[in-house]
């Protein structure tokens, strides 16, 4: 199992044998409070960092999800299509949103560690 | 961008908190959009139970003096002499050109005295408008004045028991009482399509009568965020988005809020604001409306986004949309040409990119429940 690592735009990634699962943490579906729909990329989209890749609806508002890091798209989680709320639910396990086959190159030592991101929340909520 | 010494509180502030309420800036004021329960949990209460709502950001503004029927018809498209004391109208405030200032809710207190609620971003502006128009006239903003709503089908169990003689109120009506000690105003009116008061309190009184409403186990908080989301599923205007200057009462699918004395034929046609173009568009018709949607799918189509015919021609906007939590759907509604307005048409909303099918429907989206005797 990797070691999740999480981004300032609260996503977390866990990378194994250079596939990344990534979602949403807690704090940000917190934040968005009850999920709605789930707009999820198509497998085989091609991921530039900092990309529209995914979108969060709630209730109230759309949250946009930007690619973390380049990629390809190798599958995206299913569920959320019929059951958007397990995203509120379980956002770190059973709510994950897509995984990405990343470049042999690929680079992580921008995000932050456990610790690191939980800093991060406490001093940016 | 105001600092943030310049944003208000209403004295509800602390309770919101402590009711985990998520604060924001609104109309000037930190307003809890939600609070621990969520948006849809809030809503979902509000159509079952009974939601207590903080509308105190509202501006309240009492009218009075002789002539003041003649000089508020100036303003509004409505007849005021018809109005009973102790019956309230809906109204829209008309600029010259026939659009729509704000909408409010007139209560009638007394043969030459009125009671206005207004909304809270246009309160300065309307006040200023009243003003000038009404020179001769008392026209008193109640500063020190709280506005709590309790809406729901077990409001009038509350009520009842807290001022029993409220259960005989009809709809759109008013009376002055007293609850535990506390003189208020009490009207049967409110703005999720349920049944529903408004109490109107002094703000030294305003966190006790607070109290008296949450000792019930059906009653809890409700934010802005589902009071959104009730007044759209109960096809109710938020002004500034499904309707503002640009938009005639008539384009705003308002036909109903123009009293019948007022129109041609009528007892006293016109002579209100921007009379000669809304009885225009009563009379020719108008080339664009406010109709509401059921949209396909889940995906919410919000405001902003562009309608098109099944051609590819943008026909309308959406105003107003988002997920509705009684129906499990999302609906919207906007402004299209004419000749999509009639209920079945289907046309397609774009967003991101993608068409959303929707359907023409009949508003409100979920039945009003008001309580008419």
């Amino acid at each position: 199992m990797g070691e999740t690592v999480y981004t300032k735009d609260h996503e977390w990634l866990v990378i194994v044998d250079g596939v990344a699962t990534i979602g949403v943490t807690e704090f940000a579906q917190e934040q968005l409070g009850d999920v709605v729909f789930v707009e999820l990329p198509d497998i085989g989209a091609l991921l530039t960092e900092g990309d529209e890749v995914a979108v969060i609806e709630s209730v109230k508002a759309a949250g946009e999800i930007n690619a973390p890091i380049n990629g390809t798209v190798v599958a995206v989680n299913e569920i959320l299509a019929d059951e958007p709320e397990l995203l509120n639910r379980s956002p770190e396990e059973g709510g994950w949103m897509f995984k990405v086959t990343l470049d042999e190159d690929y680079d992580i030592s921008e995000l932050m560690n456990k610790a690191e991101y939980q800093d991060y929340i406490a001093v940016n909520a | 961008m105001s600092n943030a010494s310049d944003v208000k509180h209403t004295k509800f502030y602390d309770y919101h908190v402590e009711a985990g309420g998520k604060m924001v800036p609104f109309a000037g004021y930190l307003m809890p959009v939600q609070y621990a329960g969520g948006i849809m949990q809030e809503h979902l209460h509000t159509r079952d139970k009974a939601g207590l709502f903080d509308v105190s950001h509202m501006g309240q503004v009492v009218v009075d003096g002789e002539g003041a029927v003649a000089a508020l018809e100036r303003l509004v498209p409505v007849d005021l002499e018809a109005l009973a004391i102790g019956q309230q109208t809906y109204a829209t405030f008309t600029s010259e050109a026939g659009g729509i200032l704000d909408d409010l809710i007139i209560t009638r207190w007394s043969e030459h005295c009125f009671f206005l609620v207004v909304n809270a971003a246009c309160k300065e502006q309307d006040i200023k408008h009243l003003r000038k128009y009404l020179g001769d006239l008392e026209v008193t903003y109640l500063s020190g004045q709280s506005l709590l709503a309790l809406q729901g089908p077990k409001a009038k169990d509350v009520i009842g028991e807290l001022t029993p003689e409220a259960n005989e109120l009809l709809f759109m009506n008013g009376f002055h009482t007293v609850i535990g000690g506390i003189e208020c105003y009490v009207t049967r009116s409110g703005y999720t399509g349920e049944d529903g008061f408004e109490i109107s309190v002094k703000d030294e009184n305003a966190l006790a009568l607070a109290d008296q409403l949450l000792a019930y186990d059906e009653v809890q908080w409700i934010g802005l965020g589902a009071r959104d989301s009730l007044r759209l599923e109960a096809g109710l205007c938020l002004y500034g988005h499904d309707m503002d200057v640009s938009k005639s009462p008539i384009e705003a699918g308002l036909n109903w809020s123009v009293s019948r004395s007022r129109r041609e034929g009528g007892s006293r046609p016109g002579g209100f604001l921007g009379s000669g173009q809304i009885l225009k568009h009563l009379a020719d018709g108008v080339a664009k409306k406010r109709v509401g949607f059921l949209i396909e799918g889940r995906a919410p189509v919000r405001e902003g986004a562009e309608i098109v015919d099944n051609q590819g021609n943008v026909v309308g906007v959406v105003t107003s949309g988002g997920f509705a939590p009684s129906l499990q759907i999302p609906i919207a509604m906007g402004y299209v040409n004419t000749e999509f307005c009639a209920v079945g048409t289907t046309l397609d909303a774009l967003v991101r990119g993608k068409n959303r099918p929707m359907t023409v429907v009949k508003m409100p989206m979920v039945p009003q429940r008001y309580f008419r005797g």
